[in-house]
């Protein structure tokens, strides 16, 4: 495409895109807005994602909600690419939660394109057959003689043509085409395949125009700040609203009650300010006095819990994948390695903090907010406010970030029962410490790992134990840890041919919220193993790039339910015989970072290589970073080679994209961020204390290897981050002979480098 | 009483004078393009122009602005076609896109400035713009890209 045709997308979608309509300033008024697919005349919608306007006009639906990954681009390209639509007389508009007419909504676990690549080309095709028929009947001929092609249908022996707009007419007086006679596109016949096509959200998103949940804005909207408990479980003992109320602009106090834990998706009560303004809010919480009643989790504290951790892994475990005996192995080998690995909590520290706002009106509940599952928030909110769901609107807002923390309604549910309480639309702003101190946490994690290795060097044996407090625990009470469909996300289900092994659960019951985080358990997975088998590479003597493809061993696809997992252990949702364990795509993923890389050739002092693979969300990613240790212990990252197969890959520029920004989150994990526990609380408050990567520790290039296959799609947001961690740590054990085991590396590193040139500078790999 | 200037309209403001100006921005005119990200000065979400120095809005109190020109994104080019915003565009740079208003308000200053900046004052005046999608490396390109380009 050229650089004038890609301008062109660029502003007719941006334009196209905007549900909310503008206004004078650039203020946008929700009251006065319309759909595009309402507001264009005589609207025909054939199937639920696609509507048909006389003018020719093709609205389609993206049923996902965007956080960043581009699926707002993605889904409807492989519709209009199907139905032989022109992209830019195409429109994009959002849906409401409704799960029923859209199928699923919960757009998380990787899983937008994988479960939606072929109903999406489905819908197309069929609506491009309808539109053939259409065609074919106003002239009279055998739809057999007709094609569509880029919002025309033509009859080729006549040359005649008919465009989409004028189709209309007759295709809304026909029958849906018979299921046979859809035909989907080969892939030569694709029209954007492979093409880096434009997001549609960016003239909106690069003028300030893009409706994010924090920019909604209704009518007579009062504005939230809620004095949420600040120990899980916690109660309002009492509290005194006098000094809040006398704040200009502050109009109640309100105390939502605390559901008993674990409340799930529900909300943490609370006391909230209603205010007239954010600010005015925000200075009524100060002003509160409140007297909380702590509860049961009053003494969680970190360093005390991860000494539980730790000796909860030394003690055997119940089994979640058990091959062979690796007990005996191990007790038989003539050489063995143990380590230990230890990863704090995190939270997602998405830049836009949660909010909602909502609205209750004649017992009607409609709600605005940046979810990752409407239909979650929905039924969620039914049950709170005890009304039907048909009750139940939820509008989808661009997300400010999410990496899974707005897969949960809680903060919705309070928007909820506000409006309701007040009596007018309420938005509640979370602040950047509330977002960091009352969040669903990435769990906190113990490994012990052995290795018994006999005379060759080669590894005979593997014991995993693990210990974390589970996402199960958030939903339901005396949970004890881990169960095996955790250990599926890539630690039961690696992918190396080892003859003894055993994955083993040990107990950690959960002091927090526990909640899905970017990539979930495969992060501190990733990190432990990919660290451990670093560790084995360096103790036989071996290159860890040769070594981890030696642990492969030959090439061959696995039912891994039939080689020794212990049920329920789900394969991320998708059959063995869809997605079987394929261990060629991870060779060939390795072979390529490698290579591209320039694995084993010289580096700078103070710099090194480390290379890690990680199979999660059904793909493949090996990942080689070159880490550069300053005196000071400070890590930048001058290059990073990641190699994915992930199947059949619908917008490669957005799966470059999600590459680069999970090497950037992976060293966010890695590097810095941490949650910690103090007398049950947060002890981090802002970016301040919980650091993320920033512009100069970013790596200076991120070059990303995408293999080209037709193969069933896996995931892209999710799996670039499992590698990062080890990789990572790989490159900085390289580059210093400082090996992490805990994370984040922080200040482990201040005065490494002058040891590493002590004894004799860093190693090419 | 407190007279200012918003992308070149005048306005007045009698509220609370210690009042960010975050809030002034995005409550009472509606100009949601400023993003709140942390309240302390630490992300950049925030970031607009005032007398074309970019500064954080939400460590800018009212009582700082008597007669001054603020810029928001809305207002940093009138058909949105700023070197800057086309850059971001080319190269596609946002993913959630939240963080991107402040990440361009910092940049137009950055090359208005520095018209060809080296990497290192690239990273240097971008550092203190969080985005956590971490399109760090596209940006870096974006801002090159439009170093090229006459406004």
């Amino acid at each position: 495409m050229t650089d004038i045709e890609r301008r062109r997308f660029v502003q007719l979608l941006g334009a196209g895109s905007l549900v909310i309509a503008a206004g004078p300033l650039g203020i946008r008024r929700l009251d006065a807005a319309e759909s595009l697919a309402t507001s264009l005349a005589d609207p025909f919608s054939p199937h639920a994602y696609i509507t048909l306007h006389e003018d020719g006009t093709v609205t389609i639906v993206c049923h996902r909600s965007e956080m960043g990954q581009g699926v707002r681009t993605t889904l409807p390209l492989i519709i209009a690419d199907e139905m032989e639509a022109d992209w830019s007389r195409c429109r994009v508009a959002q849906a409401i939660g409704d799960e029923k007419k859209y199928g699923s909504q919960n757009t998380d676990g990787s899983s937008s394109v994988r479960l939606f690549l072929s109903k999406c080309r489905d819908a197309g095709a069929t609506v491009r057959a309808l539109l053939e028929d259409a065609a074919a009947k106003n002239w009279g001929v055998s739809a057999s003689e007709v094609r569509a092609s880029q919002h025309q249908v033509l009859h080729e022996r006549t040359g005649r043509t008919l465009g989409f707009g004028a189709l209309v007419a007759t295709a809304r007086t026909l029958p849906m085409p018979d299921k046979s006679r859809i035909r989907i596109k080969r892939p030569a016949e694709r029209r954007w395949q492979g093409k880096r096509m434009p997001s549609v959200d960016l003239v909106p998103m690069t003028t300030g125009t893009a409706t994010f949940g924090a920019d909604v804005r209704l009518p007579g909207m009062k504005t939230a700040v809620i004095a949420r408990p600040p120990v899980w479980g916690g109660k309002v003992k009492s509290f005194d609203a006098a000094a809040a109320l006398r704040v200009p602009g502050v109009e109640r106090v309100i105390h939502i009650p605390e559901p008993p834990i674990p409340a799930g998706f529900n909300t943490l009560g609370g006391v909230a300010v209603v205010a007239t303004s954010t600010w005015a809010a925000m200075k009524g919480r100060q002003a509160l006095t409140i007297v909380w009643d702590d509860g049961p989790n009053a003494d969680y504290e970190s360093s005390a819990y991860r000494a539980t951790l730790e000796a909860s892994v030394r003690k055997p475990g119940t089994p979640g994948r058990a091959r062979g005996n690796a007990d005996d192995a191990l007790t038989r080998a003539p050489r063995r390695l143990e380590r230990e690995y230890y990863a704090p909590h995190l939270s997602h520290a998405q830049l836009e903090p949660v909010v909602a706002v909502a609205r209750f009106t004649n017992g009607a509940l409609e709600a605005w907010a940046p979810t990752q599952s409407p239909q979650d928030a929905r039924n969620t909110i039914a049950k709170y406010l005890g009304i039907d769901d048909a009750k139940v609107t939820v509008n989808v807002t661009l997300l400010g970030g999410a990496f899974g923390r707005k897969s949960k309604p809680d903060f919705i549910c309070e928007a909820a029962w506000l409006a309701r309480e007040v009596g007018a639309p309420v938005r509640v702003q979370w602040t950047r410490e509330d977002d960091l101190r009352n969040s669903y946490y990435h769990t906190v994690a113990a490994h012990r790992l052995e290795a018994g290795i006999d005379g060759d060097g080669t590894v005979t044996a593997w014991r995993h134990r693990v210990a974390y407090p589970a996402i199960d625990a958030t939903f339901a009470a005396d949970v004890a840890g881990a169960g095996p469909d955790d250990l599926t996300n890539g630690a039961s289900d690696i992918p190396f041919a080892i003859r003894h092994m055993s994955v083993e659960i040990c107990p950690a019951k959960a002091h927090t919220r526990i909640g899905w985080y970017r990539s979930v358990n495969a992060i501190h997975h990733g990190f432990a193993i990919g660290s451990f088998v670093d560790e084995l590479a360096i103790a036989t003597g071996k290159d860890p790039g040769k070594f981890l493809l030696e642990l492969l061993g030959p090439d061959r696809t696995v039912d891994l339910s039939r080689d020794g997992l212990v049920a329920p252990a789900s394969n991320y949702g998708g059959t063995w015989t869809d997605y079987p364990l394929d261990t060629a795509r991870a060779r060939h993923v390795i072979e390529i970072a490698m290579e591209k890389s320039g694995w084993g050739t010289p580096l700078p002092n103070g710099r090194g290589r480390g290379i890690a693979m990680h199979r999660s969300f059904l793909s493949y990613v090996a990942m080689v970073v070159e880490a550069d240790v300053a005196a000071d212990g400070t890590v930048t990252v001058p290059r990073v080679t990641v190699a994915v197969d992930s199947g059949y890959i619908a917008n490669p520029d957005r799966a470059r994209a999600q590459m680069e920004g999970a090497v950037i989150m992976g060293m966010s994990n890695t590097l810095y961020s941490e949650i910690s526990f103090k007398d049950g609380r947060v002890v981090q408050s802002n970016y301040p204390t919980y650091p993320v990567t920033r512009m100069r520790a970013a790596p200076r290039v991120v070059d990303v290897h995408l293999v080209e296959t037709e193969a069933l799609p896996g995931g892209i947001g999710e799996p670039g981050v499992p590698p990062a961690s080890a990789a990572l740590c790989n490159a900085i054990y390289s580059a210093t002979k400082v090996r992490i085991r805990q994370l984040p590396v922080g200040k482990q590193l201040a005065g490494a480098k002058a040891k590493a040139t002590a004894s004799g500078g860093a190693t090419g790999a | 009483m407190i007279s200012l200037t918003i992308n070149g309209a005048r306005r007045t403001f009698d509220g609370d004078p210690a009042m960010p100006l975050l809030w002034y921005l995005r409550d009472d005119l509606a100009l949601t393009g400023t993003k709140y990200g942390c309240g302390v000065g630490s992300c950049g979400a925030c970031t607009v122009h005032v007398e074309g120095r970019a500064v954080r809005a939400c460590q800018t109190k009212m009582s700082e602005l008597e007669g001054r020109r603020v810029t928001t994104i809305e207002g940093l080019h009138p058909r949105g076609e700023h070197r800057v915003q086309v850059a971001w565009r080319d190269i596609d740079v946002p993913q959630c896109g939240y963080c991107q208003s402040g990440q361009i308000m910092k940049a137009a200053e950055l090359l208005a400035n520095t018209p060809r900046p080296t990497d290192q004052q690239i990273d240097n005046a971008m550092n203190g713009n969080i985005c956590r999608c971490g399109t760090y490396p596209r940006i870096r390109a974006a801002i090159k890209a439009a170093a090229e380009k006459r406004s």
